[in-house]
């Protein structure tokens, strides 16, 4: 049975979670999973769904990428996530290959759910991560109850539960974070407010001024980040974790960003003023992370060119492996609604 | 030994709990006072606050949690206080642990217990039986216990099941039954009938309550010298079809009687099987007794109109068995 986990005063906690420096190797991590990722949906968005090759819609994370890589490199594989439809790059982080997303979205069986749903709705529970529920809200109280398991296994790990900022106006986004806060279970809450949610903006969308004013009214912590520095969100989301795995219940982090796209590839996004494409178009996380990667001298531009060769590399082999896989056959329609088929299923 | 259909449920879960660590409880008052039937009176004291959880009044948060666990490798057992409060956590039900496993291979083998049932003089809201809105959506199984037997076998196979239950206990039943039933473990089969009662000029094929009422009428047929057989369907969704039809090809008459109102009730679905592959049998129209078509009502009087009951049974059963 569990043994009881030592809980820590909050201040060592934390003291101990910033104690950790950004490095050389650690920003070329960044570097790399934001680029996969960008390229991954530049693929799927701008070419793949253009060639009629995708099948549905197409939903990307542009401009969002520092927010699943930050927060992804924090986990440990035990810890368990769940993604919201802008972060690809934590599947990656699991080390799923893209030539399975590709395939997912093309409907194929070497999708994550071959072909039985698409786009960014899959999951891999062998490496913790749990399928998207579409109404993203609803993902938070089953986070709650992830995390109550793990604490219930008495390990240490954690949960990660990511959403957007439309979500917090859907009431089991707040049931669940509050079954969470009583019963003190290991979570980590991602926002995502890239302000807008589908057309509605953030104004329309809530009367408070960030997400992370509502935390309080749970009794939890919250910070907002600048959801455009990988760093800060990678060192907020060490905070959060070091907070949860001692013990101490969920922690929110609120990611300020701007969605880079429509809400989906059919979406040209109208509604949204000129100026703000343009201003955000300057805090590109991945133009700045490149940025600092060369001010540091942590890798010089050859480098960085190698990695994006490389990464558009593997996206060409992925692509042409996913096109080769299989659609799937009609004869699998009926599997898999049951364990067992029920004896008067037709087949 | 003798038990109530309560007891027997409680003794399920009791018995589930000692065999499998991984099995808990999370719900409304369940802990401290024991659930507002007290199913699960004595169970925090004994298995303590950890696989006992008093939850906040948030269903939907329940049965989310529940899910979650159940992801994890957990066999959580969700308590709805009322069944009728399930629709607070309909779309975590049907939009995710229905769509788990067909979606992405993940099994969700949770159970959501649901006291459901009229003739407690509960009024709209703590009164009614929404099986229906479930047995719609594939994906999950819906069972409905009569007898205090079915109901601890049944409870039992739920928490071994790999697939979401819904578990419909009937409120009505809770104390009012008693049999006895064997002491120790047994289960009863998820998607089986079972033959209550055998007879030659009609059918009667109910589940629940109406188990009950189906019999008392059976009672005054007899007495007439109509011979009733009786299904009692306990599983209402994967539905066992085999059983119906065979009970259907053996009397050719058929009766759906069920407490739920009439329209995209259970047995709309039981007729149109039958219809499409019992017709060349069928000596009769197939015949619904259902509530009618109304919110459940609160005053006595109107409550018992709303009711299915033997007499309105006795007499449509005449009628078919004359036909």
């Amino acid at each position: 049975m569990a043994a009881a986990r030592p809980v820590e005063l909050p201040s060592a906690v934390l003291e101990r979670a910033e104690r950790s420096e950004p490095n050389a190797e650690l920003a070329l991590r960044f570097f790399y999973y934001m680029s996969l990722m960008r390229e991954v949906e530049e693929r799927i968005e701008r070419k793949l769904y253009r060639q009629g090759k995708i099948v549905g819609g197409v939903y990307v994370g542009r401009g969002q990428e520092a927010i699943p890589v930050g927060v992804g490199l924090t986990a440990e594989p035990e810890d368990v996530f769940f993604p919201s439809h802008r972060d690809l790059a934590l599947f990656f982080i699991r080390g799923i290959h893209p030539r399975h997303i590709f395939a997912q979205y093309m409907g194929r069986v070497g999708g994550l759910t071959r072909g039985k749903d698409g786009n960014m709705h899959m999951g891999d529970l062998s490496r913790n991560i749990v399928a998207i529920i579409s109404a993203m809200a609803a993902s938070v109280p089953v986070a709650a109850g992830a995390a109550l398991a793990l604490k219930y296994k008495g390990t240490r790990n954690v949960a990660y539960v990511f959403f957007g900022d439309g979500a917090t106006s859907r009431g089991d986004w707040h049931e669940g974070i509050n079954l969470a806060a009583v019963q003190k279970v290991p979570l980590v809450l991602v926002c995502n407010n890239n302000q807008y949610a589908y057309s509605t903006p953030l104004e329309k969308q809530m009367a408070c001024a960030h997400v992370a004013d509502r935390a309080p009214g749970y009794g939890i912590p919250a910070e907002i980040v600048d959801g455009n520095d990988v760093f800060a969100i990678y060192e907020a989301a060490r905070r959060a974790v070091a907070h949860a795995r001692a013990g101490l219940g969920p922690y929110m982090i609120e990611c300020k960003t701007f969605r880079m796209t429509g809400h989906s590839a059919h979406d040209a996004a109208d509604y949204v003023p000129k100026h703000l494409w343009e201003e955000w178009a300057k805090k590109d996380p991945i133009l700045r992370l490149e940025r600092t990667l060369l001010e540091r001298q942590w890798a010089d531009s050859k480098t960085l060119e190698e990695l994006r060769a490389n990464i558009r590399a593997e996206v060409d082999e992925a692509v042409e492996w996913a096109e080769r896989s299989p659609f799937p056959d009609p004869s699998e329609l009926l599997d898999n609604v049951y364990e067992t088929p029920p004896a008067s299923s037709e087949k | 030994m003798e038990v109530t259909y309560l007891e027997a449920i409680r003794r399920g879960i009791w018995e589930e709990m000692e065999r499998d660590p991984n099995v808990f409880l999370l719900g409304e008052d369940i802990g401290v006072y024991g659930g507002a039937f007290k199913i699960t009176a004595g169970m925090l004291e004994h298995f303590g606050e950890r696989r006992v959880i008093d939850t906040p009044l948030s269903e939907s948060a329940i049965v989310g949690a529940a899910i979650g666990a159940s992801l994890m490798g957990l066999r959580p057992i969700a308590e709805m206080q009322f069944a009728d409060f399930i629709s607070c956590a309909y779309d975590q039900i049907v939009n995710f642990a229905a769509k788990c496993r067909y979606r992405w291979g993940a099994a969700v083998p949770i159970v959501i217990r649901a006291p459901s049932g009229g003739g407690i003089h509960g009024g709209p809201f703590h009164s009614q039986n929404p099986e229906a809105w479930f047995a719609h959506v594939p994906g999950l199984k819906v069972v409905c216990p009569a007898t205090a037997y079915d109901a601890k076998g049944l409870i039992k196979a739920a928490i071994r099941d790999n697939d979401p239950v819904i578990f419909f206990e009937h409120k009505a039943l809770y104390r009012r039954i008693k049999e006895v039933i064997p002491d120790g473990d047994y289960t009863v089969p998820i998607g089986k009938a079972r033959l209550d009662r055998q007879g030659t000029d009609l059918s009667i094929i109910t589940y629940g309550a109406m188990l009950y009422v189906a019999r008392d009428a059976a009672d005054q047929l007899a007495e007439e010298g109509i011979s009733v057989e009786i299904v009692d369907l306990r599983t209402v969704f994967p539905l066992d079809e085999e059983t119906v039809l065979a009970s259907v090809r053996k009397t050719s008459k058929a009766i759906l009687l069920h407490e739920d109102t009439l329209s995209g009730g259970i047995g709309g679905e039981i007729a149109a099987r039958i219809a499409e592959k019992a017709f060349e049998y069928l000596d009769g129209p197939i015949v619904r007794i259902a509530a009618p078509d109304t919110p459940i009502p609160f005053s006595p009087p109107l409550e018992e109109a709303f009711l299915p009951n033997a007499a309105k049974v006795v007499e449509k059963a005449r009628w078919l068995a004359r036909y």
